[in-house]
C-alpha cells in the first residue's frame, strides 16, 4: 500500500485544517477507542480511564503528536517514528490488530468534529495513512 | 444470543429514526468502493467505478446502498433474532455471491463513519460503541451460514 501525492497532500491539508486541536482530537480517539473496544483497556491497567481522564489526555496528545509528526513526514514515516517504532517492538508490545481500531476511532472523531472535511477521498487517504502509521509501528516487531 | 441493554436499543433506535437510508446507504456502499476499491471485485456489472466522482454518481451503486442499508433495517427490527433474520442472506453471500465475510466488516466500519458525519456530536462515544457492536453483530450474523 503506497500513499500517492493525493493521499499526501489530502492528509498535510487534514492536519493543517485540525491544527492546534490535534491534541483534543487524540484524546477523543483514546476515549471512544476504550469504550467501544473495551479490549484496549488492558494496556492502561496504570491509568485512570475515567471520563475527563488527565492520563487519557495527557496520553491524546501524545498520540496526536506522533501523528502529526508523520503527516509533517510524510515521505518517511518509517524516519520519523523510528523510536517510537522501537519502543513498541520492545516495550509496549501492543498486538497489531489494535491499531486499526484506534485508526477507526481517529476516522469518527475527525467526521463528528468536521464532517465537511472527510469526503471519502480524504477518507480513503486518512485511512491508508493510518494503516501506514500502524504498520511502521509494529515493523519491528519480529 | 446477544444481549442489547436498554439504553444501546434507544441509542439504535434512535439514530435509525433519524437516517435517510437512500442516502446513507448509498453513501456508505460508495465510501466501501472507494476506500478499500479492492472491494469493487463483487460489482463489475455496475458500470463506471472508474473514480470517486464516477462511483458516487453511478446509480446503481446508489440503488444498491438503499437495497443493503434497508436490508440492515432489518436487524434494527428484530434485534432479538439477528441470526435467524440473516439466515438466508448469509446462505445468499457464501453461495451464490461469494462474498468474503471480511467485507461485512469493513462495510461496518464504514457505516459507523457515515453516521458519525451526519449526527457529529450527536454520536457519542456510547453511540459509536453501540453502533460498532450492533455492525459486528449482523456481520457475524450474516457469516454464520458460511461453509
Amino acid at each position: 500500500m503506497v500513499l500517492s501525492a493525493a493521499d499526501k497532500a489530502n492528509v498535510k491539508a487534514t492536519f493543517g485544517k485540525i491544527g492546534g486541536q490535534a491534541e483534543e482530537y487524540g484524546a477523543d480517539a483514546l476515549e471512544r477507542m476504550f469504550i467501544t473496544y473495551p479490549q484496549t483497556k488492558t494496556y492502561f491497567p496504570h491509568f485512570d480511564l475515567g471520563k475527563g481522564s488527565a492520563q487519557v489526555k495527557g496520553h491524546g496528545k501524545k498520540v496526536a503528536a506522533a501523528l502529526v509528526e508523520a503527516a509533517n513526514n510524510i515521505d518517511d514515516i518509517a524516519g520519523a517514528l523510528s523510536k517510537l517504532s522501537d519502543l513498541h517492538a520492545q516495550k509496549l508490545r501492543v498486538d497489531p490488530v489494535n491499531f486499526k481500531l484506534l485508526g477507526q476511532c481517529f476516522l469518527v472523531v475527525v467526521a463528528t468534529r468536521n464532517p465537511s472535511l472527510l469526503t471519502p477521498e480524504v477518507h480513503a487517504s486518512l485511512d491508508k495513512f493510518l494503516c501506514a502509521v500502524g504498520t511502521v509501528l509494529t515493523a519491528k516487531y519480529r | 444470543m446477544v444481549q442489547w441493554t436498554a439504553e444501546e436499543k434507544q441509542l439504535i433506535a434512535g439514530v435509525w429514526g433519524r437516517l435517510r437510508v437512500e442516502e446513507c446507504g448509498a453513501e456508505a456502499l460508495a465510501r466501501l468502493l472507494i476506500v478499500y476499491p479492492w472491494t469493487q471485485r463483487f460489482f463489475s456489472d455496475f458500470g463506471n467505478l472508474s473514480s470517486p466522482t464516477a462511483i458516487i454518481g453511478n446509480p446503481k451503486v446508489r440503488a444498491h446502498g438503499k437495497k443493503v442499508l434497508t436490508s440492515f433495517g432489518e436487524a434494527v427490527k428484530n434485534l432479538d433474532s439477528i441470526k435467524n433474520t440473516f439466515s438466508q442472506l448469509s446462505e445468499l453471500h457464501c453461495d451464490k455471491l461469494h462474498v468474503d465475510p471480511e467485507n461485512f466488516r469493513l462495510l461496518g466500519d464504514i457505516l459507523v463513519i457515515v453516521l458519525a458525519t451526519h449526527l457529529t456530536k450527536d454520536f457519542t462515544p456510547a453511540c459509536q460503541a453501540t453502533w460498532q457492536k450492533l455492525v459486528g453483530v449482523v456481520a457475524h450474523a450474516l457469516a454464520r451460514k458460511y461453509h
